[in-house]
């Protein structure tokens, strides 16, 4: 009966089982994935910028000063361990080559703002060599150690979600213990067409892949109370159909491993298949319920980059210092892959890029717009996809056809959230779910109208979260004024109080005396006024010093 | 060059725009029409000519008054098909004023005055034949007698002179004849059964000629739902609520109650199943919401054909159930993922 009714429901379109997607005809990808991975590494004097937040959470602190040489994998900044709470959303930052550093200086970075941020500026010597205390202690047994010691290596190394998210890979690892994960997916479903770094990763280092997903179940396993440990725990490996070599070479390394844990399975090939949402709902049927994280389900969610990384950092001892970055597009002269050390700026890979191209750092869904070439590569950089630029068509109004909605993969109602956003009826909008858009860019790219209706959500939500600090600020600042004024009100009671009370005390010790030293003030006070009234103040004064 | 900085998502799918959809409809309205034209000769050509011609004229000026880019707008067919639709609707050999009067309710009233493209709550097509049904009702009941090969009967001449016609002089009315549908209501209502058998009907010129249009929309639609420029919700809760109450009748008194398959090939109902109903603008754009709006369009059909004054009653329907939308809209959001 149920399964009659989310048939039904399925196929009235009602999104009960399957959400939107899009399924672009040409996925692009055959323009870079067919190519052998070229390995990039700086030659002497070439500058590599490394700007000092690379992930999502607070800057680390800086180790080095203009003029210091630096050897390869040296710990520029580190993490902040002082203040231990802000301390969690921050991962160190290391040297990619050796070199010395010649500034430290705001330059541009890949950002939508435009702005500048803080930047190490290394001139490499183009030696790229480890010095003593480049590489960490190899942790080979790792299975003999804890997770909170695997965690700190894995923040130790600077390792974030290299699927574009950037997230510090340790906190996803820090599991809440009453919540235990029993479901770690590693996402290399990469279903953005042109992008194909985690598609070459998979079929050149699947072996690594894999170590680091065991390392990462070792490391959730370890978080139990030994004796309570009675969850099976399973590593779901999605890829998308679209990369049968990435399969293969997956499923190969998986053989001799012979670990029941580890499963790879092929997911639909549709955008976005590796949203993560949308991934952990292809491969296990679970929502993760809105404002919530997936392991609020016993799920957390890695990308294949980030598996290898792990492995790297835990078992080798490096830290994160390089990437697989897809060049292509029609304005790129070598489209493929290439392993470069962070750092590099996007002009340097690309060589000439046509006058009237477009430089986007990451795919054509969700990338962002670069203003210039001189941006370096940085953690979170998959892609850099140089297209003719083009005018976009002019918009329409919204002729409410629905495809945006057939196509939303949140199963939102796009066309009411552009609607509100331009009215800025924030609150409607909120109320239509607006912050679980996921900025994909389905809707857009299906709309008959060519409104570009995720500027109009992303607006929204800015405005939105402004409004929020500027209500947050008046309130702080409502309270602050507040206790200002209780305070105030407190003192000024006290001190009324407290007169109150020395009077009290004054009278009824020694009223006697009391009265009669009175008695006599004011008979000498009379005299004093009667020979001058100007002393009268004066004199009234004198009056009240016994009593005060 | 000058462009805004462009921001993601930098695909787009191809071939997609209001133009194209547009032509897309334009392009599965010709089968129905080509049989229109068969049928009905001039009659049809000075309709869709006149009719369009007028439609454009009044879209420009409109465009013009409230300052909007004429070429951007003129160019998203939008109009064209709404006229298109409406003059396939009115009686062939219609006269000028009438489709002007029809044209000034779509263009003018029901879609400029909303808001323009996008903005109108009522179906604009359905909005001007409704007025000029209830204005003029003796020149929207009589239609011309479906003749094979039409052109060769009546000559464009004559055809001119029919169209140049003043409101009160007479036309042909020789050779023009109530509906199938006509027919069968006025059965209905002075209490005879059926004038004709159900084969009868089927197969009599009237009812042959609305057969073949019907179904000639029909394929049209079916491309259109093929192509996915409309999805299968609207056509199919529309006919099948009409067939099931029009079932309920006729299995009740088959003898005042005409069968479903006759509803479904008379009259406008392929039309107005495939193109009329599916306008997005006006129509419920929840797939829930979607099915409860044609539901509700094929049903007061059925109603207002079977016991209404008017002969027929999509316009009525669709407008009823436009002012429906809102609220079905409101009440039938999709679920949001992992809400
Ligand atoms: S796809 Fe575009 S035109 Fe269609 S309903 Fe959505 S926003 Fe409106
Ligand atoms: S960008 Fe947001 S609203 Fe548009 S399809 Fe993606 S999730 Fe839905």
């Amino acid at each position: 009966m149920i399964k009659a009714w989310q048939w039904l429901q399925q196929l009235i379109g009602e999104h009960s089982a399957s959400f939107g997607s899009i399924i672009p005809p040409n996925d692009h990808k055959a323009l870079s994935n067919q190519q052998p991975v070229r390995r990039l590494r700086p030659s002497a004097g070439d500058e590599l910028i490394l700007p000092l937040q690379q992930h999502r959470g607070d800057k680390p602190k800086l180790n080095v000063r203009p003029g210091d040489y630096v050897y390869k994998g040296q710990m520029l900044a580190h993490a902040d361990t002082a203040n231990s709470a802000k301390n969690t959303r921050c991962v160190p930052l290391h040297a990619s080559t050796s070199g010395t550093i010649t500034t430290i200086a705001d330059r541009p970075i890949a950002h939508p703002s435009g702005l500048n941020d803080t930047c190490v500026i290394l001139q490499a010597d183009g030696l790229d060599q480890y010095g003593a205390d480049g590489l960490m202690p190899a942790l080979a047994n790792y299975t003999e150690l804890d997770s909170a010691c695997l965690r700190q290596r894995i923040r130790d190394a600077g390792i974030v979600g290299l699927g574009g998210a950037v997230f510090p890979a340790a906190i996803k690892l820090a599991v809440n213990p009453q919540r235990p994960v029993d479901t770690l997916i590693i996402n290399g479903a990469e279903c953005e067409p042109y992008i194909t770094c985690d598609d070459v990763l998979m079929r050149d280092k699947a072996a690594e892949i894999l170590a680091g997903a065991q390392i990462m179940l070792h490391i959730l396993q370890a978080d139990d109370d030994p004796a309570a440990d009675s969850i099976t725990r399973r590593c779901l490996l999605g890829v998308e159909a679209n990369k049968p070599q990435a399969i293969s070479s997956l499923r190969a390394a998986l053989a001799p491993l012979d670990d029941p844990r580890l499963e790879v399975v092929v997911v639909p090939t549709q955008y976005p298949a590796g949203g993560e949402k949308q991934l952990i709902h292809a491969l296990t049927g679970k929502e993760v319920p809105t404002g919530g994280r997936p392991a609020d389900k016993g799920i957390i969610c890695h990308n294949v980059a980030t598996a290898r990384a792990i492995y790297r950092a835990v078992v080798l001892g490096e830290p994160l210092i390089s990437r697989y970055v897809t060049l292509t597009g029609a304005g790129v002269a070598q489209p493929g892959n290439v392993d470069v050390p962070l750092g590099l700026r996007v002009g340097a890979l690309l060589g000439a890029t046509p006058p009237d191209a477009q430089l986007i750092m990451g795919g054509p869904m969700m990338g962002l717009t670069l203003h210039s070439a001189q941006i370096p590569v940085v953690k979170a950089t998959n892609c850099i996809l140089v297209n003719p630029l083009s005018a976009k068509p002019a918009a329409l109004p919204c002729i409410r056809c629905g495809q945006c909605a057939q196509h939303c993969p949140a199963g939102l109602l796009p066309q009411q959230l552009y609607w509100y956003a331009q009215a800025r009826d924030f609150a409607k909008a909120e109320r239509h779910a607006l912050f679980d858009c996921i900025e994909c860019g389905c809707c857009a790219y299906v709309c008959p109208s060519h409104i570009p209706l995720v500027d109009y959500y992303r607006f929204a939500k800015a405005e939105i979260q402004s409004q929020r600090t500027a209500k947050a600020k008046a309130e702080h600042a409502r309270k602050r004024h507040d206790f200002h004024q209780e305070r105030l009100e407190r003192a000024q009671r006290e001190r009324t109080e407290r007169l109150a009370k020395h009077k009290q005390k004054a009278q009824s010790h020694n009223s006697g005396q009391q009265q009669d030293a009175i008695q006599a003030a004011l008979a000498r006070a009379k005299a004093k006024k009667a020979q001058q009234q100007l002393q009268a103040k004066a004199s009234t004064r004198n009056d009240q010093e016994p009593t005060a | 060059m000058n462009v805004t900085p462009p921001t993601a998502p930098y695909l787009r799918q191809a071939n997609q725009s209001v133009d194209g959809l547009m032509r897309q409809v334009i392009y599965a309205l010709l089968p129905g029409t080509l049989v229109m034209l068969w049928y009905f000769g001039w009659g049809i050509v000075t309709n869709l000519v006149m009719g369009i011609g007028f439609a454009l004229l009044l879209e420009a000026s409109m465009l013009r008054l409230r300052a909007k880019a004429l070429s951007l707008f003129l160019q998203d067919y939008s109009v064209v098909v709404t006229a298109w639709l409406l003059a396939l609707a009115l009686p062939a050999f219609a006269p000028w004023w009438l489709l002007l009067i029809a044209m000034v309710f779509a263009v003018v009233i029901a879609k400029h005055l909303y808001g323009g493209l996008g903005q109108n709550p009522f179906n604009p097509a359905m909005v001007g034949y409704a007025a000029v049904l209830v204005s003029f009702p003796l020149e929207m009941t009589r239609w011309v007698a479906p003749l094979d090969l039409s052109f060769m009967h009546i000559s464009l001449s004559e055809s001119l002179q029919a169209v140049g016609a003043t409101l009160n002089q007479t036309r042909w009315d020789a050779i023009t004849l109530a509906t199938p549908l006509d027919t069968v209501k006025t059965a209905l209502f002075s209490g005879h059964t059926l004038p004709l058998s159900e084969a009868q009907h089927l197969l009599s010129a009237a009812g042959l000629s609305t057969e073949m249009i019907n179904l000639a929309f029909l394929a049209g639609g079916l491309w259109l739902w093929y192509r996915r420029v409309i999805s299968w919700h609207i056509p199919l809760a529309l006919l099948l609520a009409l067939t099931l109450s029009a079932a309920v009748f006729w299995l009740w008194d088959a003898q005042h109650y005409p069968s479903p398959l006759f509803h479904l090939l008379s009259g406008g109902t392929m039309l107005t199943a495939f193109f009329i109903a599916t306008d997005p603008v006006s129509a419920s754009t929840t797939p829930v919401g979607k099915l409860l709006y044609a539901a509700g369009i094929g049903l007061f059909t059925y109603l207002i054909r079977t016991w209404g004054a008017y002969p027929d009653a999509f316009a009525f329907a669709v407008i009823i159930m436009n002012m429906a939308v809102p609220l079905l809209d409101a009440y039938t959001r999709p679920r949001v993922y992992g809400h």
